[in-house]
């Protein structure tokens, strides 16, 4: 059952992903793409016990992230001309360079052994074990992100306002 | 077990879909009527029988299926037929979380009355929430019609936002009941405190007259959480995009707003999700600030225990398993009754001002709430209150 629902996640995750890739003449759908490949993934969480990523996945990435990218591109009305030839090529070197280093990293993985699996720890990826790791071990970096978060909030706002005035 | 859960799903998917969603549309008319002192829709009949004009829901199925469905020229074909399915899907599957029903022991089956008991159970609702904005957002743009695409746009802030108040509004109740499973917090909302309880922890009184103790309110959400409990509902209203916070189709602005070039069953979805959904939002706050099943002042254990002795335990563990979904039904019936109340009650708000609402009252408030909370559990040592 696990596998069946793997594969299906899976497929439906590499699906998405090409979907949202091959669009390049429909924003609004490639980011609908993105919404599916969001999804599935979290579906595999789910399936790997990781429970509080799989929500947040769903929650922060397919809920709000993607949510705002179709606000900003139905606000702008973006069309296909308006991403001009400009940087292409540039983009096209630095996601042909990404990809034959992907390739060379499934190789080196499939020559490898996978580690033996161990019993999950009790509790793990419930919201309860996260978040005491999150305010005792880890509660300086949690802090410090908020703060970063908080200085880019404020940023834009103060962009924005200059824009107004 | 699969059988079971199939059960338990077609049950849940019955009683929503198939028989309080149609009623509601009925409910809204009327009531509607009442209010405004017409008498609203009475005409439907089978045989002359109208039934204070219950056959209309059915009625509109019947003119819905059989209208024609557009799509409108220009439109996005694919994604203007897939909108609808989008948006109704999130709004049915949120309910297979919300426990309408405790557990109960037969001899050696144990049967509890929820779809899929799951420990993350409210974040799982707040997940499906943030897809429904989809549905919404596909029809607008795929319409190719500006009064859909600002109603999309609309739209899409407002869930945004409403999202994240309505997530910060729930989060006290979880620290009260030390739990994000909705089953496990309607078990805990299952008993009774001293109202004056509270006393005897500042040290204020040495111990309270005996008598006392019988002055016993429900230990609920909504007494524990009362600030809570009125924001989670405001920002689940709003999240429903049902007046007052209905901008996203604002008739009087937007024609019909993101479903404006919609006909037939397809409008008809988005119309059901809307009110499938009210029933989804009566559930939800039932079991996490209304004691979900339980009945007040009659436990569980007191039930069984006493009326066991009399009927023998498995008659009574029967009947304590009807009066729970009974229980249950009456506060959802109840909840959906203040919503359509405040639908017929408040005029729609300005865009800003559901934006301030949002943002400058219920956030700050909602905060605080968890600073307060927080801190009295503090005092109170030993946790909930």
């Amino acid at each position: 059952m696990i596998q069946v629902l793997f594969s299906l996640f899976a497929l439906l995750a590499v699906i998405g992903a090409l979907a949202m890739v091959l669009n390049v003449r429909n924003t609004i759908a490639a980011a609908l793409s993105l919404v599916v490949t969001m999804i599935s993934l979290g579906g595999i969480f789910v399936l790997l016990e990781a429970h509080l990523v799989a929500v947040i996945q769903i929650m922060v990435y397919a809920g709000a992230i993607v949510v705002v990218f179709l606000f900003v591109v139905m606000l702008l009305n973006l069309r296909r001309d308006v991403f001009g030839p400009s940087g292409q090529r540039l983009t096209k070197a630095l996601g042909a360079v990404a990809g034959v280093w992907l390739v060379y990293r499934l190789l080196v993985l499939l020559e490898g052994r996978l580690p033996a699996t161990q019993p999950l720890p009790d509790g793990f990826g419930g919201y309860r074990d996260v978040g005491m790791a999150l305010f005792t071990d880890f509660l300086l970096p949690f802090e410090v992100t908020s703060l970063l978060l908080l200085a880019a909030i404020v940023g834009a706002i103060v962009l924005a306002k200059r824009r107004l005035d | 077990m699969d059988l079971e859960v199939l059960l338990k799903t077609l049950f849940i998917i019955l009683v929503v879909v198939g028989a309080f969603a149609p009623v509601i549309t009925w409910v809204e008319r009327k009531q509607s009527a009442v209010m405004q002192d017409r008498i609203g829709a009475n005409r439907a009949d089978i045989a002359g029988i109208t039934v204070l004009g219950l056959f209309h829901p059915l009625a509109d199925v019947i003119k819905l299926l059989s209208k024609e469905d557009v799509v409108p020229e220009g439109a996005h074909r694919g994604m203007h037929l897939v909108a609808p399915l989008v948006a109704a899907i999130p709004a049915i599957i949120a309910f297979a979380v919300i426990p309408y029903g405790s557990s109960y022991r037969f001899g050696e089956d144990t049967l509890s009355l929820v779809v899929a008991d799951i420990d993350w159970g409210l974040l799982y609702v707040f997940a499906i929430g943030s897809i429904a904005t989809y549905g919404t957002v596909m029809a607008g743009w795929a319409s190719n019609n500006n009064w859909s695409l600002l109603g999309a746009l609309r739209a899409s802030a407002q869930m945004i936002s409403y999202e994240v108040t309505m997530g910060l509004s729930v989060v006290g109740v979880f620290m009260v009941f030390q739990t994000l499973r909705l089953t496990d917090m309607a078990h805990a909302q299952d008993t009774t405190f001293r109202l004056l309880g509270f006393l005897e922890w500042g040290g204020l009184v040495e111990s309270l007259p005996a008598w006392l103790d019988w002055i016993r309110i429900p230990k609920w959400g909504i007494v524990l959480q009362p600030l809570g409990f009125i924001m989670f509902l405001t920002a689940s209203m709003a999240e429903n995009k049902r007046p007052p916070f209905d901008n996203p189709e604002a008739e009087s602005e937007l024609v019909a707003g993101y479903f404006t070039e919609y006909s037939g069953m397809r409008f008809g979805l988005f119309y059901m999700s809307e009110f499938i959904e009210v029933v989804v939002i009566g559930g939800l706050v039932t079991a996490i600030f209304l004691g979900g099943w339980a009945i007040p002042f009659v436990s569980q254990e007191a039930f069984i225990g006493g009326l066991g002795g009399v009927l023998g335990e498995g008659f009574a563990t029967l009947l304590c398993m009807v009066a729970h979904v009974v229980s249950f039904f009456a506060k959802v019936v109840v909840m959906i009754y203040v919503q359509m109340l405040l639908r017929w009650t408040l005029p729609r708000f300005r865009y800003d001002q559901v934006m301030d609402l949002c943002w400058k009252i219920l956030l700050p408030l909602s905060l605080a709430n968890i600073l307060v909370t927080g801190l009295v559990l503090l005092l109170v040592e030993g946790g909930a209150a």
